[in-house]
């Protein structure tokens, strides 16, 4: 017997079969008319994030893989959301694609309205962790890691991190999927070494672990996007590459 | 204001394009006791005249906290208020947990306004009886709202509404501009006091128990003083004449009496 069952678990001596459709029937397949989120499908990997204290750096590569291919290469994962927030998004394509326009459709609604009022970054961030905190309760996720990266409303630099299972926080420094392996420890030793950092330096060092990940992240590409949030300017850069030199990997030792 | 065949129902307009039901429930305003309040460089403030009923029982509360940001005085029906105060301090509380800060103070009234509208619309409904003096502070600083039961709303400098307030309004039109550069709360207290004054039924005066203050400003959290808290601001304004002095170009004073 299934642990799951779409159908009541009448008791068998009830004879349901003169009284109601097929569908309520033991031996009846399973036809879900909805199914709940099983795996992502086109997915984005890391997004990077870092807090300097003239704003926010926040990079991702412009690639939508299929699983192992690298299927649509032109993808945007960073998004502009107003005047004060950049979101990227780490995951299902697809689901952050719905983030982007529920955001998007926000930002209509203030400017609709027009009084001024408009949603900063740590505001996103936590209506945010409400819809995907929300959507991992009914066991239905939106398989995505999302960057917060802006300003408050005093204009103070803010980035914050939110995943599929609603955990949130903030941090001077975030990265998501491989990037939180290769790149995070990256961008913490910079900050400790240089606490004064530049937002020139911060993208400098966006690119050297962008390089980095690509080298070790197959689902990688040299393509990113770096968007800064600082001294009244919220952009986002064209696609750029970075240098790379596979000299290294003509003898590797160790895979035999 | 008379009975014709146009009033029954809100549903109904008269010839003259008016909704008579709409008109009668803001006299529900104006058969409650006197409120006011002001906004001043960083702070809005609250003052209520509190009516007992009778001498045994105590003294109707007229000020209502909603939010750490925000508060209501009110005139008219109380349960009516009830019912509103209770859906602002949800909109509130669900605007916190939502977005981790405030509701601003317009988009607070611009929901009250929306859900009074639809008791002026629809058959079988009534509007709310009750007016409501919303203070707040938000990102753009101090409000002083009035909520009406025709569901309009209104930002306002300052305003008093309820029994008699016509008397405090003059008050507060005469002194109008030199609110927004009060910046010691204590002053704007004092002011408001001496507007509620006026409102006063014959020989009566402002008591600790019958006054109710309330304030909230930018770092300062919505707060009520009642009974004897409020005996200091009473005593501010002790050594001064009961009536204000009348303006250059007025003649005699303004009588406390009103339409009514």
């Amino acid at each position: 017997m299934a642990l799951f069952s779409n159908h009541l678990h009448l008791p068998k001596n009830v004879d349901m079969k003169d009284r109601v459709a097929d569908f309520w029937r033991d031996d009846a397949p399973i036809a879900d008319p909805k199914k709940h989120t099983l795996r992502p499908i086109v997915t984005g990997t890391s997004v990077l994030g870092i807090k300097t204290k003239s704003g926010v750096v926040i990079a991702a590569d412009t690639l939508g893989s299929y699983g192992s291919l690298a299927r649509f290469r032109d993808v945007t994962r960073l998004m502009r959301v107003n005047d004060s927030t950049i979101i990227g998004g780490f995951g299902d394509y697809a689901d952050f694609q719905h983030i982007m326009k529920l955001l998007e459709q926000q930002t209509i609604d203030d400017k609709v309205i027009g009084d001024g009022v408009y949603r900063d970054a740590p505001s996103i961030h936590s209506w945010l962790r409400c819809v995907l905190y929300n959507r991992r309760n009914k066991m239905n996720p939106l398989w995505n890691t999302v960057i917060v990266a802006g300003s408050t409303y005093a204009g103070e630099p803010y980035l914050g991190y939110v995943d599929k299972i609603g955990v949130s926080f903030q941090d001077k420094s975030v990265a998501t999927g491989f990037g939180s392996y290769i790149a995070q420890p990256m961008l913490r030793k910079a900050m400790e070494e240089n606490p004064d950092m530049s937002i020139d330096d911060a993208k400098r060092l966006m690119v050297r672990c962008l390089r980095v990940l690509f080298y070790r992240d197959c689902r990688a590409l040299n393509r990113f996007q770096i968007g800064v949030v600082a001294e009244g300017q919220c952009t986002i850069s064209e696609p750029i590459s970075a240098e790379t030199d596979w000299s290294v990997g003509a003898n590797p030792s160790g895979y035999e | 204001m008379y009975r014709n065949q146009y009033d029954n129902d809100v549903t109904v307009w008269s010839p003259q394009g008016r909704i008579h039901q709409i008109e009668y429930a803001m006299e529900a305003v104006k058969q409650g006791a006197a409120t006011l309040g002001i906004k001043g460089k960083n702070h809005s403030v609250l003052v209520a005249l509190k009516r007992a009923s009778s001498d045994l029982s105590s003294h109707q509360k007229k000020i209502i906290p909603i939010d750490d940001h925000a508060g209501i005085s009110i005139a008219g029906l109380t349960s009516d208020a009830r019912i509103l105060s209770r859906f602002m301090r949800t909109e509130c509380l669900n605007h916190r947990y939502i977005y981790g800060n405030p509701l601003s103070i317009s988009r607070l009234v611009t929901s009250v306004g929306d859900k009074a509208q639809t008791g002026t619309q629809i058959m079988g409904r009534r509007p709310y009886g009750v007016g409501l003096l919303v203070a707040g502070v938000d990102e753009s600083g101090p409000h002083i709202y009035y909520i009406c039961p025709s569901s309009n709303f209104y930002e306002c400098k300052c305003m008093a509404i309820g029994a008699r307030s016509q008397s405090a309004r003059t008050y507060l039109e005469r002194h109008k501009d030199e609110f927004k550069n009060v910046e010691e709360l204590n002053d704007l207290v004092a002011h408001a006091l001496r507007a509620l004054r006026d409102c006063l039924p014959n020989d009566t005066e402002l008591t600790t128990k019958n006054v109710s203050v309330a304030y909230v400003g930018r770092g300062v959290d919505f707060t009520m003083k009642d009974d004897d808290d409020v005996a200091e601001y009473l005593k501010s304004i002790e050594e001064e004449k009961a009536s204000p002095a009348p303006a250059p170009e007025e003649g005699a004073g303004e009588s406390m009496e009103t339409t009514q």
